[in-house]
């Protein structure tokens, strides 16, 4: 998978895409093989440098429950470059320009500064979580985007909208996507589509 | 730092279950403390029954039998000091003062002690303490009475009323000295002491009424009426037990082995300190109960707290993933719920320990004046130790759920399971 490429990876429940997000995360080491990402071998690290690798080059976006509920929406945000200097470092360095980084993220996926300045995370629709979901893992421009069903949640109109917002984002800082979903129709945003049944060993 | 920032709001949103834990941790403190608190001030309060006083003399007999009945008014005198003996005492060169102890007569079942007005001076009790009155006085006149607290609670007197006086400790019927009445002078505040339970008359007026007596019997045709003998020669020919203060504490055993020796009467000097030792040996059971008491509250108190902050831990499952996902290593997960169960288990601390503190401030006196059991605000020894078990315990409680994420990000990946 080349950089700046967004792939869209579909398969019925229990055909292992968690699992196979998990491993890309290295989160999960394989029990054989080995992984490879971005010019890197998770097989040759460490559980710990796995950890600074995530933390470094990849953002992730859950199916729900993405966010912690005791934050405000741009603190969340934040949290996505708070284990890593170097992301920190491209969301701007200082704390200020980190968070103006984050609001502008937030600004561009559809959130407007009414919603998150006033509410509490807890009290944002699902559709609007996704979004502060979405803005956290692409806060320092990683790489690759990890998601996890995270459309799942919203109606086919928002579903598209957000979609697109998203996919805009990663253009601008050539984030590589990679976006598992159930959801064919989704398929057509994407530069190339697998069916994980059919290629079980995929890295 | 960021740990603890996120730990702190995230304990934020969580407030009820926050505040229960700290409830459930500072009452499993509270009792723990309490438990331990009570049975050193008990040990500490009988081990300081008497304090102040060097040596106790009394007729040869047992350290623990002369302790029982010239202190704790158990049992009986087997024989008495002569007034040459005490006197010879008293004029030792070590010796700073002492306090005669006549005993023998009582009034419905308390005992009194004939004494010197000296005995309100230096009869001296826990971190020595001395005797205080509650109301009235010392005794001045020949039949003034001062009573111990639990007298006048139990019996109702108050200063200026009348009691008579009965000849020996006990039984069905004894022979009153209703001819020489006494008056209240004074009540003693509470001391947690058998000095409570005790009447205190002067040595003068033990003599008095026992004038026209003669080995336990009125004697008939000679009757001495209440005026009449203040004008008798009152000094007293014996006394049961005499507390002694010295000069100096380093002479006590030679002081002690010189009245062991006195060559005119058997007599008996012990340090009262370790005959209190002794005597805490015999009724040591009663701390040995509290000492499983306070094991058993250990166990339970533990147990609320553990399952209080599992609970609480076990809600935070979901953060979990979030912050793993962003990079998070398993050991700041790991810090962080440690970081919270310590948080929850300094915070009960401090409270069990001001509620403690809050409680044996208010309750001192009641306890005092009712059960007689002195309560210091000052921690026990023992106290600390529990305070860092309870601690380290809070903190091991952390663990359990931090090992459990552990393993669980380890197997599950970053799926959030509910």
């Amino acid at each position: 998978m080349a950089r700046g490429q967004t792939l869209f990876l579909h398969g019925p429940s229990g055909s292992g895409k968690s699992t196979l997000l998990g491993l890309l995360a290295g989160v999960l080491a394989p029990s054989s093989g080995d992984v490879h990402i971005l010019d890197a071998s998770f097989g040759s690290m460490s559980a710990a440098v796995r950890d600074r690798f995530r933390a470094n080059h990849l953002g992730y976006i859950f199916q729900q429950f993405n966010l912690l509920p005791f934050l405000t929406p741009v603190e969340n945000v934040l949290l996505g470059c708070a284990w890593s200097a170097e992301r920190s470092k491209r969301a701007g360095g200082t704390h200020a320009r980190m968070v103006e980084e984050a609001q502008r993220l937030l600004a561009a996926l559809g959130l407007g500064a009414h919603i998150w300045s006033r509410a509490k995370t807890g009290e944002l629709s699902v559709g609007q979580q996704q979004r502060v979901a979405a803005a956290r893992a692409l806060m320092g421009g990683p790489e690759l985007l990890l998601a996890d069903e995270p459309t799942s949640a919203l109606d086919a109109s928002s579903r598209d909208a957000f979609l697109k917002l998203l996919l805009d984002e990663c253009g601008l800082h050539g984030t590589s996507v990679v976006f598992v979903s159930h959801d064919m129709a989704l398929a057509r945003h994407f530069d190339r589509s697998v069916a994980l049944a059919s290629v079980p060993q995929e890295s | 730092m960021r740990l603890l920032s996120l730990t702190l709001k995230s304990m934020r949103q969580r407030k009820a279950g926050v505040a229960l834990t700290i409830f459930t941790v500072a009452l499993s403190v509270f009792l723990l403390l309490g438990v331990e608190r009570v049975r050193t001030d008990a040990r500490q309060g009988f081990a300081s029954t008497v304090s102040g006083t060097d040596l106790l003399v009394g007729a040869r007999s047992g350290p623990v039998t002369l302790l029982l009945y010239a202190i704790f008014h158990v049992g009986e005198a087997t024989n008495n000091i002569t007034w040459k003996s005490y006197q010879d005492i008293r004029s030792m060169p070590e010796v700073a003062w002492t306090v005669p102890l006549s005993l023998g007569d009582s009034h419905r079942g308390f005992r009194v002690t004939g004494t010197t007005s000296d005995f309100f001076v230096h009869y001296h009790y826990g971190r020595g303490n001395p005797l205080a009155f509650a109301r009235g006085r010392p005794f001045s006149d020949l039949y003034d009475a001062v009573i111990g607290s639990e007298v006048a609670r139990q019996l109702h007197y108050k200063v200026g009323d009348r009691i008579v006086l009965s000849h020996g400790l006990g039984g069905a019927n004894l022979a009153s000295h209703a001819d020489k009445p006494f008056r209240i002078s004074g009540v003693l505040s509470p001391t947690g002491t058998p000095v409570d339970a005790s009447i205190a008359v002067s040595l003068e007026a033990i003599e008095a009424i026992h004038v026209d007596w003669h080995s336990g019997i009125r004697l008939p045709g000679m009757e001495a009426s209440a005026d009449q003998a203040r004008h008798m020669d009152l000094t007293p020919k014996a006394i049961t037990a005499t507390l002694v203060g010295l000069h100096s504490r380093l002479s006590a055993f030679a002081v002690q082995s010189a009245i062991n020796d006195y060559p005119e009467e058997p007599l008996l000097a012990v340090l009262p300190g370790v005959a209190l030792g002794e005597l805490w040996h015999l009724v040591g059971t009663a701390e040995s109960a509290l000492r499983v008491v306070s094991a058993m509250v250990l166990l339970v108190g533990m147990s609320g707290m553990l399952t209080a902050l599992l609970g609480m831990l076990g809600e935070r499952r979901r953060e979990m993933a979030v912050l793993r996902a962003v990079g998070a290593s398993t050991k700041a997960v790991f810090a962080l719920l440690v970081m919270e169960s310590t948080l929850l288990t300094v915070a009960g601390m401090a409270a069990g320990v001001l509620l403690l503190d809050a409680i044996t401030a208010i309750a001192h006196n009641y306890l005092l004046a009712t059960l007689g059991l002195v309560i210091d605000q000052s921690p026990a020894p023992g106290e600390w130790p529990l305070l860092v078990l309870v601690l380290a315990l809070g903190s091991l409680a952390g663990c359990i759920p931090g090992w459990i994420a552990y393993r669980r990000s380890l197997a599950d990946g970053l799926q959030v399971r509910l």
